[in-house]
């Protein structure tokens, strides 16, 4: 193999890297109707977030993840382990949502809502409080460590392990009751997994916020990746409008023939993965639009007309679509069939929990004693019922067996089960039938409480 | 285990391990960088197919420290814990190590709740609900596979929520049914006294509980009976809890009370063992069991029997 250039001549070998040093992005600021939105995001996200944890509910702690006793609290509904379909449903609508969402206008999440552009926004707001601007910021990299410079540093730092801190806090406080753990960290006395993930989620918030940045789309998440799967040539895209800004060049309204790019380079500026659009869609574009934000101020500048860089397709590109006919296209069976499955779950899962009868019980037959003879020849089976009571209110339940004439439960039938907990029932069912196996019903329900009943099939056996 | 007793096979997987962590630090540093003929398109130098190439798109260089990091922690695992052959690590960790770790924080969590519970005797903590509770749980977990969950028993397994006793009803009595266990055994009649006997002597149990019985074969019954059984079972068939001989005219049938049953029980015998748990649960689970069983029978005092 010899290089193209000098054939004949010894070849000069060169050393290539296989990693590379990371080159700092530092994004410049952005103004425009699409940051506005990551802003509205960012406020509406991280309210919930920091807020919801604060929010109390009966007397309790309105969304409470107990893990320790297995109850998980989210507003007036109290969910066990056996609840675990909810959860399932919720990641199936959320993993549908990212489909349909994708399938239309691209990676609307990456750009708006996912967690590391919420708070990279966050930190870099404050970076760019205490440090200034992106030339300000890319000055004081380069400048020498005076006393300036490590002040300035250390305020950032201060003020983003701050920020990391209370997110950890905030994130435990959802697993274990915020106002202990508030006291707790006041008084130094949190238990050790506390304390460990209030610090690994800081450090963790810290670390991917304020230092990986866009290394963490890039290299690290998987979404990022797969996304790309759910474009078609009808998904709106970030896109330069190439036939309109080539050739690109300095002051293009006074020369005519030039294309509408000025090549000002702010949209290098402000992308937060560094790229540069107009090379067309690539990996690392997580569709944040801070672009098109950057594009459009220029374009107001120069007295052209906005959208040279603009949510687009590859299709309204190639085929010269008007807005109306790109938008038309968004009805495609593909966003439809995402639409129909995504509200059909949806809607199951509304009326499931609607429906939801917030007691449960299991029955489980006894092993030991498959058929007891009693005395008078009757036939005794006995059975353990599991109730667990879901509501936050004690309650006492009524069991009757149905399904079979003659055999009725001996002894008690009653069983009182305290808020939110469960208790064991070793229950006799005794009578007369033909000998062989009997489908019978347990009906259980509350006292006091109509709509709580619930019945649940085991078998009568006769041998 | 034996080919491990070699001190051979230690050094072989130590070695192997070593040299395996080390080559990975060697390939990583082989791999970081490579030459290529300058002017060349900037490819990684894989081809496939023939001419398909891939450009060289680098892994950022903190991707590489992770890879050195892993190998940092391997090195640093094999230090503290035993992962080279016998080398028992720096903490000395073990399996047991751990169970007794384990066992003693859960012994530090409920041990002052069985602790309160030993203090109090059998009497008051059948009245108890909250140690009946626990008395319960330890019953499904540990004796319902045999007397089923509501204590109702089974062939063969005795009936405990009931006031008849093989072994006697005391607390005692209960406790040391479940520490010790027991051993019942019902010696083989058949051959002794030949199938006619066996037939009597049923025919007269049958009688003393009450129950429709041939009188001829009653009358030769208690013949044998006054000769044979009643060494255990007493003169008037009441049994003898001392050594677990079973009353026979309560009604209550531990291997079944038809006919052919009970000429099974005397002509091929029984033997029936509880197996002791006193090395298998604390002293003090043990006596939250014995009021839990003990309250089963006595509707009078417990509170949830009602």
């Amino acid at each position: 193999m010899t290089a193209g250039a000098n054939p004949g001549a010894p070849a000069q070998f060169v050393a290539q890297d296989l990693y590379e040093v990371r080159r700092t992005i530092h994004p410049r600021a952005v103004h425009g109707w699409f940051a506005a939105w990551r802003w509205a995001l960012v406020w509406a996200t991280q309210l919930v977030f920091y807020g919801l944890a604060w929010l109390p509910w009966n007397g309790r702690q309105a969304v409470l993840f107990d893990i320790a006793h297995r109850k998980f609290y989210v507003f007036g509904q109290v969910f066990f382990p056996q609840d675990i379909i909810y959860l399932t449903v919720l990641l199936i609508i959320a993993a549908l949502a990212l489909f349909l969402f994708t399938a239309v206008a691209g990676r609307l999440w990456c750009g708006y809502a996912c967690p590391q552009t919420v708070y990279t926004e966050i930190f870099l707001w404050v970076e760019k409080a205490i440090e200034g601007d992106r030339v300000a910021r890319m000055r004081l990299d380069a400048a020498p460590l005076t006393p300036r410079k490590l002040a300035l540093r250390a305020a950032k730092h201060a003020v983003w392990i701050a920020v990391a801190l209370w997110t950890g806090f905030t994130f435990v406080g959802y697993f274990t009751p915020i106002r202990e753990l508030w006291d707790a960290v006041w008084g130094l006395n949190t238990g050790p997994w506390e304390t460990f993930w209030v610090l690994f989620y800081g450090f963790a918030t810290y670390g991917n916020a304020g230092w990986m940045r866009e290394q963490v789309c890039k290299h690290m998440c998987p979404y990022a990746r797969f996304q790309s799967a759910m474009f078609d040539p009808d998904t709106l895209i970030i896109t330069y409008d190439r036939g309109r800004g080539e050739p690109r060049g300095k002051n293009a309204s006074k020369r005519p023939g030039k294309g509408h790019c000025v090549d000002c380079g702010i949209c290098v500026q402000v992308c937060p993965t560094g790229i540069d659009i107009r090379d067309g869609l690539q990996y690392e574009c997580i569709g944040c639009a801070a672009c098109i934000d950057g594009c459009d101020q220029v374009m107001d500048k120069v007295g052209l007309p906005r959208g040279l860089i603009r949510y687009s397709t590859q299709h309204a590109m190639e085929r010269k679509l008007t807005r109306g006919e790109t938008w038309r296209r968004a009805f495609r069976p593909r966003v439809l069939a995402y639409s129909a499955v995504l509200w059909a779950i949806v809607i199951a899962a509304g009326v499931s929990l609607w429906q939801r009868v917030p007691l449960k019980v299991d029955v489980i037959r006894d092993r030991a004693a498959i058929s007891r003879q009693v005395e008078g020849g009757e036939v005794e089976n006995v059975y353990r019922l599991q109730i667990m009571n879901v509501t936050e209110a004690p309650r006492t339940y009524a069991i009757r067996v149905a399904g079979l004439e003659g055999v009725a439960i001996a002894g008690a039938d009653r069983v009182a089960v305290g808020p939110a907990s469960s208790a064991a029932l070793p229950l006799k069912v005794r009578g007369r039938a033909a000998p062989g196996t009997h489908r019978i019903e347990f009906l259980v329900g509350a006292e006091g409480a109509p709509d709580e009943r619930v019945s649940e099939k085991s078998v009568f056996i006769v041998r | 285990m034996n080919e491990f007793t070699s001190g051979f096979w230690d050094l072989y997987i130590s070695i192997i391990t070593l040299v395996s962590i080390l080559a990975c630090g060697v390939l990583l540093v082989a791999q970081s960088k490579r030459r290529v003929a300058g002017g060349e398109t900037q490819t990684t130098g894989h081809t496939w197919d023939e001419d398909l190439g891939e450009y060289n798109n680098p892994l950022p260089r903190w991707w590489m420290w992770l890879f050195w990091s892993t190998i940092v922690f391997g090195l640093v695992y094999l230090a503290l814990y035993p992962g080279l052959g016998s080398y028992a690590g720096l903490w000395k960790w073990t399996q047991v190590s751990q169970l007794e770790q384990e066992t003693a924080r859960h012994e530090a969590q409920f041990g002052p709740m069985y602790e309160r519970f030993a203090k109090m005797d059998v009497e008051t903590l059948a009245r108890t609900p909250e140690a009946l509770a626990v008395g319960q749980k330890l019953f499904l977990n540990n004796c319902a596979q045999c007397h089923a969950s509501d204590a109702g028993g089974s062939t063969g397994f005795p009936n405990l929520s009931d006031l008849e006793w093989l072994w006697g009803g005391t607390p005692e009595a209960i406790r040391t049914s479940i520490a010790e266990g027991r051993l019942g055994i019902m010696p083989p009649w058949g051959t002794v006294l030949g199938e006619q006997g066996v037939k009597d002597a049923a025919h007269y149990v049958m009688s003393l509980s009450g129950m429709p019985a041939d009188s001829i074969r009653v009358a030769r019954g208690k013949e044998i009976f006054s000769k044979t059984c009643i060494a255990c079972h007493g003169p008037e068939g009441k049994g003898n809890t001392a050594m677990g001989a079973p009353n026979l005219t309560d009604r209550v049938w531990l291997h079944g009370g038809s006919e052919p049953q009970i000429i099974e029980t005397i002509s091929r015998g029984r033997s029936d063992q509880m197996p002791a748990h006193k090395d298998l649960l604390s002293s003090a689970k043990i006596h939250l069991l014995t009021a839990y069983v003990y309250s089963l029978s006595r509707s009078d005092i417990a509170p949830h029997r009602k």
